[in-house]
């Protein structure tokens, strides 16, 4: 099942499910970093509320996204993490290194608002 | 104790499936929340490791006890390549498939117990558990 891309203003929304497959989350970074420069999109929200395991795979796709999404001009949040996915991401040694991360979809959404009001001041 | 659950992997949504079914044995075994967590993670590392390596391959879930103590047996077999240096595979880091190398020592960090059987050109068997505290 593709993970479903929405537009909100200067933002796109990605919701990723709990049974998402490697395939659907390879799928979904190639989308995002496309829709990024169709819409102009100055930042990208992933919500991972409900994903209930991010192993090293997950960990580095997400990252990678991040990264591409980067290089197109635009600032990804990843906002969601649960308690139990944060412990064993910590255990495995997993970082998200680069990438921000908010609590949920308002602070996701208020971390953006802040990041595209200083590049518009000119700085980072 | 009931019996075992056997999981064959040979796409990447048996990863899930297998996963899911871990996180269910160990929710009635009576692990905590962050426990079902680390072995489902755990699982989804070494069944990935078999997509990768092997193409095909099987999870075994197995509930276990010793004494008082009730557990949760992960077995990950596959027929494949075998691994030829396994103190490199379990280094953090290492990977030949380009991955984080993070798979087994990963697996082996999450759970209690951890043991690799691999020959070339015969397979790999992880076998890991957890036991509830």
């Amino acid at each position: 099942m593709r993970v479903p891309i929405l537009r909100q203003g200067p933002y796109l929304i990605a919701s990723i499910q709990a049974a998402v497959t490697d395939e659907d989350l390879l799928h979904l970074g190639q989308e995002v970093v496309e829709r990024v420069g169709q819409y102009r999109s100055r930042g990208v929200i992933l919500d991972v509320t409900v994903l209930d395991v991010m192993d090293s795979f997950a960990a580095r796709t997400l990252r990678d996204l991040a990264r591409a999404v980067r290089l197109r001009g635009a600032e990804t949040v990843i906002v969601g993490i649960q308690p139990e996915v944060a412990f064993s991401m910590v255990r495995l040694g997993l970082s998200l290194e680069g990438v921000g991360t908010a609590l949920d979809l308002e602070d996701g959404l208020a971390l953006l608002d802040q990041h595209v009001r200083r590049r518009g001041k000119g700085g980072r | 104790m009931d019996g075992e659950t056997r999981v064959p992997i040979c796409r990447d949504s048996d990863i899930i499936l297998a996963r899911q079914q871990g996180r269910a044995l160990a929710a009635q075994l009576g692990f905590s929340s962050i426990d079902q967590t680390l072995i489902a993670t755990a699982i989804s590392e070494v069944a990935r490791n078999i997509l990768l390596y092997a193409r095909q391959g099987e999870i075994i879930l197995r509930p276990v006890s010793q004494s008082e103590k009730k557990g949760i047996t992960v077995i990950a077999r596959d027929e494949g390549p075998g691994i030829p240096d396994l103190t490199l595979a379990l280094q953090n880091g290492y990977s030949t498939s380009n991955s984080l190398g993070l798979g087994l020592p990963g697996a082996k960090r999450l759970m209690d117990e951890f043991a690799i059987v691999s020959e070339v050109g015969k397979g790999t068997t992880v076998t890991m558990t957890k036991w509830t505290q």
